[in-house]
């Protein structure tokens, strides 16, 4: 008993030591509550030296973690114990954490950069007035695909995925709103179709599809696609571009029925220890010269109208990957369809993926 | 040092078991009966006996038996070799080693060499069988299942092979058994707790594989791992993801039961 006693004193002596040496060693180099700033990102999803800009600008830390879904993301601020002063989110988890209460309102006062973003991409139906989130980037979900391996099918249809040539072609990524979402695109039904006949009927439109899909894969469809394991790929506009920048002979079309229209946004949860901080960073982001260089970087499409001028005009006038207003008029915005349609959706998904060749 | 000091040394394993093991599948059984609103219903097992589970649970059972069956064929006999060879141990380390390796590295790895340019299809053309697609096939998912499991299985067989007394097998060819009747009646006989114990540890982890069913089968295959994975990461159905898993579990308590081991000592 004795010799217990003695090892849980000997352990909590050595906790307590090394908890006070990591606060002086934090202290030491500046990271103190006041003047750090921690941001939850995606990975790879900002110019690192956009971050040091920011901190030999305003002598404020910046501490940088990265999360790789929104799921992910939820539950690791919903358990609590976290302090990050930002979070970049896309909009159905940014309704979610509405609901949860898990946001702080944003000052716009203290963004004086605001303006700097298109109209367009402001007072969406995720967050009206932007009370809570301020968009950082978007982009769309369409078709990548290889011109020399498809004949003449040009994917401005959904329903060319269906061609009977591009048997074992095709690869999905695995996010059931994407893929029963363009099967509902295909019936020009509404991506947010809550009427249980349509998405069985989408569901079932899509079981047709089974001979042409290769696998249903995760972020490794970037890999595979640079390698041409594939012809065919429906994906999001990000993972494309970084595709053609590698492999320049593919082409990335959104199909004209409509498809989806995603955003990243930053928010500030309600964990953060320095609102302060953060309404400066995120005004930094907003700077145009900023955004520029970190859309540079990132290769998404920035929602920052002031940027477009400090950007190549290649890249700006790419249609494919800055689609005119006329365009992202037709295409939809995730809405929260709530737990029991999700749940309904992703029983259709799984059903989807068992349906056997 | 009397009784019950000795009691005290027990606290770490009870707590350890109370925390990491009981308390765990309590909790997975008590969500298990509440819905997707944290409403508490049985709808959820009367989900799991509608077709779609049903069908996952046999195609998870149809893999899994297809994956241990065909990493027993190959380890009983690696492991026989391995008895008869000089330096056992060495072989056996070889044989060890990319166990070590994660399994997630391994699968990307399997990814290159079975893509459409990889090296398995760079040596059918050079065979002058042609290109074929192997990545995102069944067989692609055993073989690579296979490949993971193998050490597993080979390691208490070989145990059981090598404790095996030299001198029941002489007498079995000095009474005029022959060769193959030597191995049916005493050499497989004697060795089945290891094969049990190999079927065991290969067939349980393969009932819930979920990270291969998505990165070498393409979502092709479906287990019912992967509908758990689903259920609590996307979905956040966690009543129904628990569901599954009590399923799993019992499932597993079953197969425990019929591969446990009877006798006792022969297992290391």
């Amino acid at each position: 008993m004795k010799q217990l006693v003695r090892a849980l004193v000997i352990v909590l002596v050595v906790s307590f030591g090394l908890l006070y040496i990591v606060n002086r060693l934090n202290t030491a180099q500046g990271y103190t509550g006041d003047n750090t700033l921690t941001v939850y990102n995606w990975g790879d999803y900002i110019d690192p030296d956009i971050i040091s800009q920011f901190e030999e600008e305003t002598g404020i830390k910046v501490i940088y973690e990265t999360f790789d879904s929104n799921e992910a993301m939820l539950t690791k601020i919903q358990q609590g114990g976290t302090s990050y002063d930002i979070a970049v989110p896309s909009e159905y988890a940014i309704e979610k954490m509405k609901e949860d209460d898990l946001l702080l309102p944003i000052d716009h006062e203290k963004l004086p950069n605001l303006p700097y973003i298109d109209s367009r991409f402001l007072d969406l139906s995720f967050d009206e007035k932007n009370e809570y989130s301020i968009p950082y980037f978007w982009g769309t979900v369409g078709v990548l695909y290889n011109p020399a391996e498809v004949g003449n099918l040009d994917f401005n249809k959904w329903d060319d995925l269906w061609d009977p040539s591009l048997k074992n072609d095709i690869l999905l990524v695995d996010g059931a709103r994407e893929v029963i979402g363009f099967g509902l695109n295909s019936l020009n039904y509404s991506l947010n179709e809550t009427n249980k006949d349509r998405l069985v009927e989408a569901k079932e439109k899509l079981d047709h599809l089974t001979p042409n899909i290769k696998a249903i894969v995760g972020d490794e469809i970037r890999l595979l696609m640079q390698n041409e394991e594939a012809a065919v790929a429906v994906l999001w506009s990000g993972i494309a571009q970084d595709v053609l920048w590698e492999n320049e002979s593919l082409e990335y079309v959104v199909p004209e029925e409509g498809s989806n229209l995603w955003f990243d946004n930053m928010v500030i949860p309600k964990t953060t220890k320095n609102p302060e901080a953060a309404h400066m960073f995120i005004n930094y982001m907003l700077d145009p010269e900023i955004a520029a260089q970190n859309a540079e970087y990132v290769g998404y499409s920035t929602p920052n109208k002031g940027a477009l001028n400090y950007l190549d005009e290649d890249t700006v006038n790419d249609e494919r990957f800055y689609p005119d207003e006329e365009t992202t008029e037709s295409l939809e915005v995730y809405e929260n369809l709530g737990k029991r349609m999700l749940a309904f959706y992703n029983d259709l998904f799984l059903q989807f993926k068992m349906h056997r060749k | 040092m009397g009784t019950k000091s000795r009691n005290y040394y027990l606290i770490p394993y009870v707590l350890w078991i109370a925390l990491f093991v009981v308390a765990p599948i309590l909790l997975v059984l008590y969500y298990s009966f509440f819905n997707i609103e944290g409403h508490f219903t049985l709808e959820n097992y009367k989900k799991f006996f509608t077709p779609v589970y049903l069908k996952m649970t046999f195609s998870s059972f149809w893999y899994a038996f297809l994956i241990t069956f065909f990493t027993f064929i190959i380890a009983y006999p690696t492991a026989y070799l391995l008895t008869k060879t000089k330096h056992k141990q060495l072989w056996l380390l070889l044989i060890i080693v990319p166990s070590w390796i994660n399994l997630l590295l391994k699968a990307y790895a399997f990814i290159g060499i079975f893509g459409t340019y990889g090296a398995a299809n760079k040596f059918l053309e050079a065979m002058g069988v042609g290109g074929k697609q192997i990545l995102f096939t069944d067989f692609s998912f055993v073989f690579v299942s296979v490949y993971i499991f193998l050490p597993f299985m080979i390691l208490p067989i070989f145990n059981a092979l090598n404790d095996l007394n030299p001198s029941l097998i002489d007498a079995s060819n000095d009474l005029g058994a022959s060769p193959l009747t030597t191995f049916k009646r005493v050499i497989f006989p004697l060795t089945l707790d290891g094969v049990k114990a190999g079927c065991q540890i290969v067939f349980i982890p393969a009932l819930s594989l979920f990270m291969l069913t998505r990165l070498i089968a393409g979502n092709r295959v479906i287990t019912l791992g992967t509908a758990i994975e689903q259920h609590f990461l996307v979905t956040q159905d966690w009543g129904m993801g628990a569901t599954i898993a009590v399923f799993l579990i019992i499932a597993m308590v079953i197969i425990m039961l019929l591969t446990g081991k009877r006798k006792s000592g022969m297992l290391r």
